[in-house]
């Protein structure tokens, strides 16, 4: 049974110390190995049990209720989705905020509470491709969570032999709002974590903000007369208090989507599309800027 | 290559405390300790070596590299171990090091080979594959360091690396301190505030205090030029009035030897030879006092600086020629220990100054 390369075994050579003379890739490499191992701690992978739990638990949060759609328009026999694919973001969107919550923190605060922050930087990466890494894999994960749903959503529709056209461009439609959504949520979302060391503040501040200002929208709108049966068009300012309300108004009035609900959010107008596209993106681009900033004394 | 890292005039300016003034100073390839007080402009120096943080005056190289614009390709080349704790405690002490490998850009399957190698090198074996929340200081200190080592940099910068260690500990991170420059031939950079633990493995020595270069020689040239003997004597036993001190440290000095107080009665007398205790003992035996203690003091760096203040001027000439002797990897043989003994007895003081 004596083969050679057992004949081998058990002998221990100490080589001593070798020079590494392999390829040194540089900082690209560097950047896109953090982007994926930010992808994966998103989602868990790479870490302890315990921290897969929750990203995988919303990810089925959103993934499920599709096919819970797709199963009752196959048995009831229904003519048409019973949601268009930007209000199933607009319904399930939660999940992606609680997400967002969570697992911001796990990219950003760790990072900085174990001072891992100061081994990077001293690494070929510099402070702004370290940035651009978290929130790629921020905004992949997010589009990741997003986007399936909706593709899901698309199958199912194909499958019920629902015109293929009007569903591909509604489809487009919720991809849009996702990449949206996507944007502002990591922008926002790591802004706050990089502020804070302490993951629970971070969970707290970022739920907190997107929960708060979506509640107070409603609220200032209903006050200025939003929710009555002749709503009036400049209520509809007040979806500019929260992000994801800004999100919902701009895409519903540029798509046209949102059904036919009296409390849709809605922006008001052309000059209400250019305002919520340009708080959307000065809201992206600020964050984005903050958290630059956030970095630049590390 | 032949200068591992060179500064000229390094100045950092913060709006309210200059970190780094006008810093002049070359090192060798070797183990290079840098030396100074907290506060003193090491990790400053470190941040700015590093590429990370821009001087306001002045240029510097590392490695041949220029400070200002190459900063991604220094920081390719040089490995950096920092002061603080750097570990998050749920990741193994494995998966670690391979992450920072691939950081340091790495392929992946050469980062896991590096990692093990390096871990075996720093003396990490089964418990690496636990999550470093449990490790010891020591075991903690020597992920670090291996870190700072996976990609096979030809420098490291340690920061305090024997920070929080037992004196066992202590010994074993200057030995393997030791072992980085001379089994795996990287040039060291190691900074602390305690000089005595850098004597025995560094080979060059540079000192700054408040951002400015006090000294750079080599290890032997250092501890010479600075040898001091601690002397305390009784009172005069019959007259109450004889202020023994003063009067021996005016017949010391007499004597032509350098003399401080260092408290209120211990005198300091700087050893120019082997006579100094001849001369000290003959002093004190004429004045028919009795010796109390005639021993020889450990230098410490708050030592140095206090000379500092005597001898500014002196050293301001120390501060152009910082650096520019040739002790790299040979400080510390025999023949410069010589020469360096016979600047020592000429010039008590500078030590270096040719």
């Amino acid at each position: 049974m004596t083969t050679p390369a057992q004949s081998h075994r058990g002998v221990i050579h100490d080589i001593g110390y070798r020079p590494y003379t392999g390829p040194r890739l540089g900082r690209r490499y560097a950047t896109r190995s953090l982007y994926v191992q930010g992808l994966r701690a998103a989602f868990g992978l790479g870490r302890s049990g315990k921290s897969k739990v929750l990203p995988f638990l919303l990810f089925g949060g959103l993934v499920l209720p599709t096919m819970a759609i797709i199963a009752i328009v196959a048995f009831a026999g229904l003519k048409q989705m019973p949601m268009d694919y930007t209000e199933y973001l607009s319904y399930f969107g939660v999940l992606a905020q609680i997400f967002l919550a969570a697992q911001a923190p796990v990219l950003m605060s760790r990072d900085l509470r174990h001072h891992v922050v100061p081994l990077y930087f001293s690494r070929p990466a510099s402070r702004g491709d370290y940035v651009a890494a978290k929130f790629a894999s921020m905004f992949s994960a997010l589009m990741i969570l997003l986007t399936l749903p909706l593709l899901v959503l698309f199958l199912g529709a194909m499958l019920n032999s629902f015109p293929f056209g009007e569903n591909l461009a509604h489809l487009c439609y919720g991809l849009v709002a996702a990449v949206l959504y996507a944007l502002l949520y990591s922008a926002l979302g790591l802004a706050i974590a990089a502020a804070t060391p302490r993951r629970g503040f971070g969970v707290a501040a970022i739920m907190g903000g997107l929960m708060i200002t979506s509640g107070l929208a409603q609220i200032v709108r209903g006050l200025t007369g939003g929710f009555s049966s002749v709503p009036s068009e400049s209520s509809h300012w007040a979806e500019l208090i929260s992000p994801t309300r800004t999100i919902e108004g701009l895409v519903n009035k540029v798509f046209g989507t949102g059904g036919d609900n009296f409390d849709k959010m809605l922006a008001p107008g052309t000059t209400g599309v250019l305002v919520y596209a340009a708080v959307i993106v000065l809201l992206t681009a600020g964050s984005y800027a903050l958290t630059l900033r956030r970095y630049r004394n590390v | 290559m032949s200068t591992v890292i060179k500064t000229d005039g390094l100045t950092k300016r913060f709006p309210r405390v200059t970190a780094l003034d006008r810093l002049t100073v070359e090192v060798q390839p070797g183990v290079v300790g840098l030396v100074g007080a907290n506060g003193a402009g090491k990790s400053t120096l470190i941040k700015i070596l590093l590429g990370l943080s821009p001087a306001t005056e002045g240029t510097g190289q590392v490695l041949g590299l220029d400070i200002a614009t190459q900063g991604a390709e220094i920081r390719e080349r040089v490995g950096y171990m920092p002061e603080h704790d750097c570990l998050p405690p749920d990741v193994s002490a494995t998966e670690f090091v391979v992450h920072m490998a691939r950081m340091s850009g790495l392929p992946a399957a050469a980062a896991r080979e590096r990692t093990a190698d390096t871990l075996r090198h720093v003396g990490l074996y089964e418990e690496r594959y636990r999550p470093m929340g449990g490790y010891s200081t020591g075991m903690k200190q020597r992920v670090k360091l291996a870190q700072a080592l996976v990609h096979d940099p030809q420098l490291v910068l340690l920061d305090e690396p024997t920070n929080g260690l037992d004196p066992v500990g202590r010994d074993e991170m200057l030995g393997l301190i030791r072992r980085v420059h001379t089994d795996f031939g990287i040039s060291v950079l190691v900074t602390t505030h305690l000089l005595g633990e850098l004597e025995r493995t560094c080979d060059h020595l540079v000192v700054i205090d408040g951002g400015k270069l006090l000294r750079s020689s080599s290890t032997a040239s250092f501890t010479q030029a600075t040898q001091l003997l601690a002397v305390e004597v009784t009172d005069h036993p019959t007259d109450r009035a004889f202020d023994s001190e003063t009067v021996l440290r005016e017949r010391l000095t007499a004597a032509g030897l350098r003399v401080r107080a260092d408290g209120s009665r211990i005198l300091l007398v700087e050893l120019a030879g082997d006579d100094t205790y001849d001369t000290v003992r003959d002093t004190v035996d004429d004045l028919g006092l009795g010796l109390i203690r005639l021993e020889q003091r450990r230098h410490r760096v708050a030592e140095i600086f206090s000379t500092r203040l005597d001898e500014n001027d002196e050293n301001d000439e120390n501060d152009q020629h910082g650096g520019n002797d040739e002790h790299g990897e040979h400080g510390g043989t025999g023949e410069e220990h010589e020469e360096h003994e016979q600047q020592a007895a000429a010039v008590p003081a500078g030590g270096e100054q040719a």
